[in-house]
C-alpha cells in the first residue's frame, strides 16, 4: 500500500466488490488520503472501518460514498471530515428521528467549504432543506439520481445562486429547467439525464421548452448534455443565439431519426446554427433526422471541433467525407447506423493519422474496405469486431486509431487487427 | 444533398436506393433504422452494457406489421452502463413493492394461507417459512430425489396449470411462474420422491 495514496477514485468503473472489506486493508497509519470516491461501487462497505479511515485522513477533501451508506451514518461522516469541498452522500432515503435530522442539519451546517454535491440517492423534497446551509456555496449539484419534480427542484436551486454546473434527472420536465433559468444565472454546463430511457410511452421528461428556457436565463451556459423527446431547428437556433459560447453541445433526441416535431423537416439547420454561431465548439453530438446537409454544415463551419458523434444520421459517404474534408481539428469521430461506407472510410486515409481514433459500427464499411485502409495506412491499427451471425463481408464494427506500438496484442479473440499483409 | 427526397412519412429508401445494409443482406439494419423513422418497431432485446456503439438487433419480416412494442436498440439512448444500473431498480423496486402473492394449502389444513414470494431471496427461505407457518418440516430437496425422507413435500401450479415440485428451476424462474403453492404430505410425497 502506497504510503503516500492521496487519491482513491473509482467512480467510473462497475465493479462488484464481493467482500466489502477492502477499507479495513488501509494501514492504521495512513493518513494521507486527500480523495476518496467509490460512489458507483455496488456492495456495502465496512462502515466503521470508513468511519476510522475518514477521521483519521485530516487532509480529505474530497468524500463520495456509495449507495449503501445511509444518512445515519453519513452524519457520522460530516462530523469527522467537516473540511470537505465535495461530497457524495449515500442513500437519503427519509429514515431519520426529528432528532437525527436536527444532528444532520447540524453537520452539514458546519461544511463551510462545500462546493459540490452529489449521490443524494432516493432523496425526496422532505429532506432536502437539511441541505440548504451548504447550498448558498454550491458550484456544483448533481441530482442525477434524484426523482425531483419541478416544483422540488425550483425549491432547492432558489438557494443555490452560485451554481456553474448542474446535473439532473428529466423528472423535472420543463417547468424545473425554468427554474434553473431564473436562479442560476452564472450556469456553465447543464447535463438533464433521462428518467426512463427505454419507456416510449412515457409523455414526461423534457422538451425545446426546458432547454430554450434556460438558455434565456443562463448566458454563459457553454456545456450542454439534453436527453429529450422532441426538438425543433427553430428552438436550437434560439438557445445558440442566446448561448453562443458552446464549446460542447450534445443533443440526444430519443427517438433515432426523429424529425422536428413541428414542421416534420430534418434538424439540419439545428445544427447548421450550432456550427455556424458556436465557434468556439469542441464537442458535438447530433441527433434527429439529418441528412448531408447537416454534415455539410459541420465540415464548412465547425473548425475547433475536436470531437464528433453520429448515430442514425446522414444520406450517403458524401456527409462522412464533409466532416473528415472540412474539420481540421477532427481527432475523434464515432458513428454508428449511418449509411457510410467504404469511399467515406476511404477519404479519410491521411486524416486518420492526425486524429486520436475513428470508430463505425453498423454502418456500410466492408471487411474488404477495412483492410485497403490497412495496407494503405500502415501506421494505423485498424481493428474490426464482427457480430454474430453477421456477413463475412461486413465489418461490423471497425475501431481505427494511430500507434507507433503497432498492432495490440492484448485483444480478445473477438477483435480481428488487420495488417496491410 | 438531399434536395430531391421527401420528407413526410419515410425516406422511401429503396426507390432512392439508399441502402443503409449491404445490397442483398437481410436488411437488418435497414429496418431497424426506417422501422424507427416509419414508427415501427423493430424486436424487443435485451439491453447491452457499455458506451454507445452497439448495433440494432436483427429483425424478421413478419414483424413489420405488428404493432410490436417499442424495442431498445443495443446501446442506445447512450448513457453509461453505471447511470443505467442506477435508475432501474427504481422500477424494478417499485414492482417488488406491490409483492407477489400466492395461495399456499396444506392438506388437512382448514384454510388457506397467503404469501409474498418477493419477501424471500432463494429457495432455503421460502422452505423456512413454510416450514414455520405451518408447524411442519419439509427437509432437504435434492436434484435426484426431490425431498426424500420427509412427511412433507413442497409443490406449485405453473402458468400451464401443471403441479411441479418446488426446487427444481431457478429461483428468479420460480417467481415467474408460480401461481399457487400446495405442501402435499404422506404417500403423495414420497411418490414424488421417487422420481415419479
Amino acid at each position: 500500500m502506497k504510503r503516500s495514496l492521496t487519491q482513491l477514485d473509482i467512480q467510473e468503473n462497475g465493479i462488484d466488490d464481493k467482500s466489502g472489506g477492502w477499507l479495513s486493508c488501509f494501514p492504521e497509519n495512513f493518513t494521507s488520503l486527500e480523495v476518496l470516491n467509490f460512489a458507483n461501487l455496488n456492495t456495502d462497505v465496512n462502515f466503521d472501518a470508513l468511519e476510522k479511515l475518514v477521521s483519521r485522513c485530516k487532509s480529505l477533501k474530497v468524500l463520495k460514498v456509495n449507495k449503501s451508506v445511509s444518512l445515519e451514518n453519513l452524519q457520522r461522516l460530516l462530523v469527522c471530515a467537516p473540511r470537505l469541498t465535495e461530497l457524495g452522500t449515500g442513500s437519503f432515503m427519509p429514515e431519520l428521528t426529528g432528532r437525527q435530522y436536527a444532528e444532520l442539519e447540524t453537520a452539514f451546517n458546519q461544511c463551510k467549504n462545500l462546493n459540490t454535491l452529489s449521490g443524494l440517492w432516493e432523496a425526496t423534497a422532505l429532506y432536502l432543506p437539511v441541505l440548504y446551509p451548504i447550498c448558498s456555496n454550491l458550484t456544483f449539484l448533481n441530482l442525477s439520481y434524484t426523482f425531483l419534480q419541478s416544483l422540488e427542484l425550483a425549491s432547492l436551486l432558489r438557494q443555490c445562486p452560485r451554481l456553474k454546473r448542474l446535473w439532473v434527472l428529466d423528472t423535472v420536465g420543463d417547468k424545473g429547467l425554468e427554474a434553473v433559468g431564473s436562479n442560476c444565472p452564472l450556469l456553465e454546463e447543464l447535463r438533464v439525464f433521462p428518467a426512463d430511457p427505454f419507456d416510449e410511452e412515457i409523455i414526461h421528461g423534457v422538451t425545446e421548452a426546458g432547454l430554450v428556457a434556460v438558455s434565456y436565463g443562463c448566458r454563459r451556459l457553454h456545456y450542454v448534455l439534453y436527453f429529450c423527446r422532441q426538438m425543433t431547428n427553430a428552438a436550437v437556433a434560439t438557445i445558440v443565439q442566446n448561448c453562443p459560447d458552446f464549446t460542447h453541445f450534445r443533443l440526444c433526441i430519443m427517438n433515432p431519426g426523429q424529425p422536428d416535431y413541428l414542421t416534420n423537416e430534418p434538424m439540419d439547420e439545428a445544427f447548421g446554427a450550432v456550427v455556424r454561431t458556436c465557434t468556439k465548439l469542441q464537442r458535438l453530438s447530433v441527433s434527429g433526422l439529418l441528412t448531408d446537409l447537416t454534415f455539410k454544415y459541420i465540415g464548412q463551419y465547425a473548425k475547433n471541433l475536436e470531437t464528433l458523434s453520429v448515430a442514425f444520421a446522414g444520406s450517403s459517404d458524401r456527409g462522412m467525407q464533409c466532416v473528415l474534408e472540412g474539420c481540421t481539428k477532427l481527432r475523434k469521430l464515432e458513428i454508428r447506423d449511418c449509411p457510410f461506407g467504404n469511399v467515406a472510410l476511404l477519404s479519410g486515409l491521411e486524416k486518420y493519422e492526425s486524429m486520436r481514433s475513428l470508430w463505425m459500427s453498423a454502418c456500410n464499411v466492408t471487411m474488404n474496405g477495412c483492410r485497403l485502409l490497412a495496407r494503405e495506412m500502415p501506421r494505423l491499427n485498424v481493428e474490426v469486431m464482427k457480430e454474430d451471425g453477421s456477413d463475412d463481408t461486413q465489418a461490423d464494427k471497425v475501431y481505427v486509431y494511430r500507434s507507433v506500438a503497432g498492432p495490440r496484442r492484448d485483444a480478445p479473440p473477438c477483435v480481428l487487427t488487420l495488417s496491410g499483409l | 444533398m438531399e434536395g430531391g427526397v421527401a420528407y413526410e412519412n419515410d425516406l422511401n429508401l429503396k426507390e432512392t436506393e439508399l441502402r443503409l445494409g449491404l445490397p442483398g443482406t437481410g436488411s437488418t439494419i435497414e429496418k431497424g433504422v426506417s422501422g424507427a423513422r416509419n414508427n415501427k418497431r423493430p424486436l424487443p432485446e435485451t439491453r447491452e452494457e457499455g458506451g454507445a456503439n452497439g448495433k440494432p438487433d436483427a429483425q424478421h419480416d413478419d414483424q413489420e406489421n405488428a404493432p410490436a412494442p417499442k424495442a431498445q436498440i443495443v446501446g442506445w439512448p447512450p448513457i453509461r452502463s453505471y447511470r443505467k444500473n442506477s435508475l432501474q431498480p427504481k422500477k424494478a423496486e417499485a414492482e417488488a413493492a406491490a409483492g407477489m402473492y400466492v395461495k399456499v394449502s396444506m392438506d388437512g389444513a382448514p384454510y388457506l394461507r397467503k404469501i409474498d414470494l418477493t419477501v424471500y431471496k432463494g429457495y432455503p427461505e421460502l422452505l423456512r417459512a413454510l416450514e414455520n407457518m405451518f408447524k411442519l418440516t419439509i427437509g432437504e430437496y435434492s436434484e435426484r430425489e426431490g425431498y426424500k425422507g420427509s412427511e412433507y413435500a413442497p409443490t406449485y401450479e405453473d402458468k400451464d396449470g401443471d403441479w411441479m415440485l418446488v426446487g427444481d428451476v431457478p429461483w428468479e424462474m420460480f417467481l415467474s411462474s408460480c401461481k399457487k403453492l400446495r405442501i402435499i404430505k404422506g404417500s403423495e410425497a414420497i411418490g414424488l420422491g421417487c422420481g415419479a
